[in-house]
C-alpha cells in the first residue's frame, strides 16, 4: 500500500476524536489531565447570548444530517418566557452507515457532557437528556459513569462551579426505534409515547419537550461547542469551508482497505478519504456509495471528486448527511442493496402517515419481485410513482429518506434492475428467501 | 369482571412483580420532573424486562399502576419498540445485523448459518430456552461489519465459523467476550442497565479495548505528524451581551 500524499494526510483534523486516542479518556481524571472542563469555566464566566453569537460566529452546523446553523437554533429559544427551556441530545444514531456517535460516547463521554452543560447554559435550560439508542449499550454505560463522576465533581447538580448556574443531566435510554433519532419523534419517545413526529410548526423551539422550549442537537452537534468555546470561532474556521466550517467524523465502510472513522477537515473528497483508508480492498472497483447514510441519494466513481460539504453535495444531487460514506464496488449489486435498505425503512416506519407506511410496505415488495427474477418492466414505473408519492408527503424525513436509494439506484443503475427483470442476471433471492423474509 | 373483580386482578398482577423492582420504579420516576412521569415509562419497560425477561401481562399491569396509565397505553408503547419484547426471552439474545453493508459483507451468511444451527428464525427462542435470536437493523458498527451482537454487547467481523463458535460457547454455559464492550451479562442483568442503572460489576465500565477502526484515522493523523491547527485555549470570547447589560 502506498502511502497517502502530503496533502492528503493534511486534511486530517483530529478535534472531536482526539482524546480516543488516549487510554481511559472516558475517565473524569484523565478527562480533566487533557484540559477537560476548562471549556465549561471558561463558558461559565461569559454571558450566555455571548456564548450564542460565538457559536454563529464559528459557522457550526447540525451534524445529525440536516446541518442546520447551530447557533441560530438556539437562538430561536425565547427569552425572559416563563416556561423552563429543554435542551435534548439526539443519541440515537442509526442511520444505516452512521457509526461516529457511539465512539465518541465510549470513548469521551465528558467531551459531550461538558458541551451539553455549556449548551444548556447558553439556552438557560436547568434540564437536559441525553436520549441514547437503546442497543447502545457500552456508549451509554460509560456516559451514566460519566454523569456520576461529573455530579460528584461539582459539574454537573446545583451551583455549579460556583457560577449560580443548576443544571439536572439524565441518560434516558431508547428502546430500539429508528424513527426516534428524528427529533419530534424523539421528544414523543422521552414523554412515554410511541415515537412518532410531530407536526411542525410549532417547532421545538417554542413547544417541544413538555410543550416548552427546547433544543434537539445531536452528540457531535454539542461534543464541538467545548472546542469552539477554548479556541474560538476564526480557529473552527480555519478548517472546513466557508459554509461548512470545521472538522467532521467522516465514517467509512465497506470495500475498502481500512473501514474506520476519519476526522477531516469539511469538503475532503472521496477519492481523499479512500487514499487515507488504504485504497480499495484488492478486486474491488469503487462502483456506488452513499456520502452520507442510506437516506442520502447514491453516488457513483464519478462524484469522487465532490468536495464533502453541504453545498457541494446537495449540488451533485445528493446531501452531506451524517458523512457516514458507506463504499460499495463492482461486487456488490445496487438492487440488492437498495432492496435491503427498503426492508429496514418498511420496518422503521413508524406507521402515522400512509405514504411511508403503505409506499415502502409495497416497494419492498416490488423488489422481492425483482430479485426473485419476476419482476416486470412495469415495476420500474410503480418504483418512482410510489417514490413521487412519498418524497415531500410523508410526514417527516424518514419517508423522504426512503426514496432516496430507489431514485438514485434507478438513476443510475437502471440496466441492472433491467438485467433482473429481463433474465439476464441470475435471481438473487430464492422463493426459500421469500418465505423467510420478515 | 366487576370493577372490584377487576381492581384484586390488577393488584394481584402487580404483586408478583417484587419489592426492589417497586422501589426502582419510585427511583425511576423520581428522574423525571414533577407531572411528567410519564417520560418515565421507557425505562419502567426495562425494569419490567429485568425482572421477567418480556413485557408480560403484569408487568403492562404494573407500568399503568405506576403511572396511572392504563394497560392499553401501556402496551401501546411497549408494542412499538423493538427492544421490548412480546414473548418470553432467553438469558442470551443474540442479533445479527442485515442491513445493507453488513448484509454483503457476510452477515446474511452468518444470519442464515446461526438460524439453522439453532433451528429457530427470527425473534424466536430455541428449545431448550438457551437462545433468542433475531436479525437486526443498522447497528451502527459498520466500519466493524459485519457485526453480531450478544446481550447488545458487539461481536465485530464475524463470519459463519466465528459465528458459530460463540453459539457453541453460550450453549455450553461459557461467556465468550465481546471483541468491544464489557463482558457478558445475562439479558435481564441487561435490561436493569437499560433502565438507567450503573453496571455494579467491578471494572465493567473500563471494559474492551478501543477497535483499530476507531482510531485509524487517529493512527493515521499520528504516524505522519499531521494534527488540527493548533490554537490558545484563552482565546477571548466578544462580550457584546454583557457591554449591553450593563449599559
Amino acid at each position: 500500500m502506498t502511502a497517502p500524499s502530503r496533502e492528503t494526510l493534511a486534511k486530517l483534523t483530529p478535534v472531536l476524536t482526539k482524546r480516543w486516542l488516549s487510554p481511559d479518556a472516558w475517565r473524569l481524571d484523565v478527562y480533566e489531565r487533557l484540559d477537560g472542563y476548562a471549556a465549561l469555566r471558561k463558558a461559565l464566566a461569559t454571558h450566555p447570548d455571548d456564548l450564542i453569537q460565538l457559536v454563529k460566529d464559528s459557522g457550526l452546523r447540525g451534524r445529525g444530517g440536516a446541518g442546520f446553523p447551530t447557533g441560530m437554533k438556539w437562538a430561536f429559544i425565547p427569552q425572559n418566557d416563563t416556561k423552563p427551556h429543554y435542551l435534548v441530545v439526539n443519541a440515537d444514531e442509526g442511520e444505516p452507515g452512521t457509526c461516529k456517535d457511539l465512539p465518541l460516547m465510549t470513548h469521551d463521554p465528558h467531551e459531550l457532557i461538558e458541551g451539553a452543560i455549556i449548551a444548556a447554559y447558553a439556552i438557560r435550560a436547568n434540564r437536559a437528556y441525553i436520549y441514547v439508542r437503546g442497543e447502545a449499550v457500552h456508549a451509554a454505560r460509560r456516559l451514566r459513569n460519566a454523569v456520576a463522576e461529573a455530579y460528584a465533581a461539582g459539574y454537573l447538580g446545583e451551583n455549579i462551579l460556583g457560577s449560580g448556574f443548576d443544571l439536572d443531566l439524565v441518560v434516558h435510554g431508547g428502546a430500539g426505534a429508528y424513527i426516534c433519532g428524528e427529533e419530534t419523534a424523539l421528544l414523543d419517545s422521552l414523554e412515554g409515547f410511541r415515537g412518532q413526529p410531530r407536526l411542525r410548526p410549532p417547532f421545538p423551539a417554542t413547544h417541544g419537550l413538555y410543550a416548552s422550549p427546547t433544543v434537539v442537537n445531536n452528540v457531535g452537534t454539542i461534543a464541538s461547542v467545548p472546542h469552539i468555546v477554548l479556541g474560538g470561532p476564526a480557529w473552527w474556521r480555519t478548517m472546513g469551508t466557508e459554509k461548512s466550517s470545521g472538522p467532521m467524523i467522516y465514517s467509512l465502510s465497506g470495500r475498502i482497505a481500512h473501514p474506520g472513522q476519519y476526522e477531516c477537515s469539511m469538503g475532503i473528497t472521496l477519492r481523499e478519504l479512500i487514499e487515507l483508508a488504504g485504497g480499495m480492498l484488492p478486486g474491488h472497483d469503487l462502483r456506488f456509495w452513499t456520502p452520507g447514510g442510506s437516506s442520502t441519494p447514491l453516488l457513483t466513481a464519478e462524484h469522487l471528486d465532490v468536495p464533502l460539504d453541504f453545498e457541494s453535495v446537495a449540488a451533485a444531487g445528493s446531501m452531506l448527511g451524517t458523512t457516514a460514506t458507506q463504499i460499495f464496488s463492482d461486487q456488490d449489486c445496487p438492487v440488492y442493496a437498495t432492496y435491503r435498505w427498503l426492508e429496514f425503512y418498511h420496518h422503521e416506519s413508524c406507521g402515522k402517515c400512509t405514504p411511508c407506511r403503505e409506499g415502502n410496505y409495497w416497494m419492498a415488495l416490488v423488489y422481492r419481485r425483482i430479485l426473485s427474477g419476476q419482476g416486470t418492466l412495469e415495476d420500474l414505473d410503480t418504483l418512482l410513482d410510489t417514490c413521487d408519492n412519498i418524497l415531500g408527503r410523508a410526514f417527516c424525513a424518514l419517508g423522504d429518506g426512503a426514496t432516496s436509494p430507489v431514485t438514485s439506484s434507478l438513476q443510475y443503475f437502471k440496466q441492472d434492475y433491467l438485467d433482473y427483470i429481463e433474465g439476464r442476471t441470475a435471481p438473487m433471492l430464492s422463493d426459500k428467501a421469500l418465505v423467510g423474509a420478515h | 369482571m366487576s370493577e372490584r373483580e377487576e381492581r384484586a386482578k390488577r393488584a394481584a398482577a402487580v404483586a408478583a412483580l417484587s419489592e426492589q423492582t417497586h422501589e426502582r420504579a419510585k427511583e425511576i420516576i423520581a428522574r423525571y420532573p414533577i407531572g411528567r412521569e410519564r417520560s418515565a415509562l421507557l425505562p419502567l419497560l426495562h425494569l419490567v424486562q429485568s425482572e421477567e425477561g418480556y413485557i408480560s401481562p403484569a408487568g403492562v399491569e404494573f407500568c399503568a399502576e405506576q403511572l396511572g396509565l392504563t394497560k392499553a397505553q401501556v402496551s401501546a408503547v411497549a408494542s412499538f419498540y423493538t427492544m421490548f419484547k412480546r414473548r418470553p426471552t432467553a438469558d442470551w439474545l443474540i442479533s445479527v445485523c442485515t442491513n445493507t453493508m453488513c448484509n454483503v459483507l457476510g452477515g446474511q451468511a452468518v444470519y442464515d448459518a446461526l438460524s439453522e444451527r439453532l433451528g429457530v428464525g427470527h425473534d424466536e427462542t430455541t428449545a431448550d430456552g438457551a437462545i433468542t435470536f433475531e436479525h437486526a437493523e443498522c447497528l451502527a458498527a459498520c466500519d466493524y461489519g459485519p457485526v453480531m451482537t450478544v446481550n447488545y454487547e458487539f461481536f465485530d467481523r464475524v463470519d459463519p465459523s466465528t459465528a458459530l463458535g460463540v453459539v457453541e460457547q453460550l450453549l455450553a454455559g461459557e461467556r465468550p467476550m465481546p471483541t468491544r464492550g464489557a463482558r457478558l451479562c445475562t439479558l435481564k442483568e441487561m435490561s436493569l442497565q437499560l433502565a438507567g442503572y450503573a453496571d455494579e460489576r467491578a471494572g465493567a465500565v473500563g471494559d474492551g479495548p478501543v477497535g483499530d477502526p476507531t482510531l485509524r484515522g487517529l493512527r493515521l493523523a499520528q504516524q505522519y505528524g499531521v494534527s488540527a491547527p493548533g490554537f490558545d485555549p484563552d482565546t477571548p470570547i466578544a462580550r457584546s451581551a454583557e457591554q449591553k447589560d450593563k449599559t
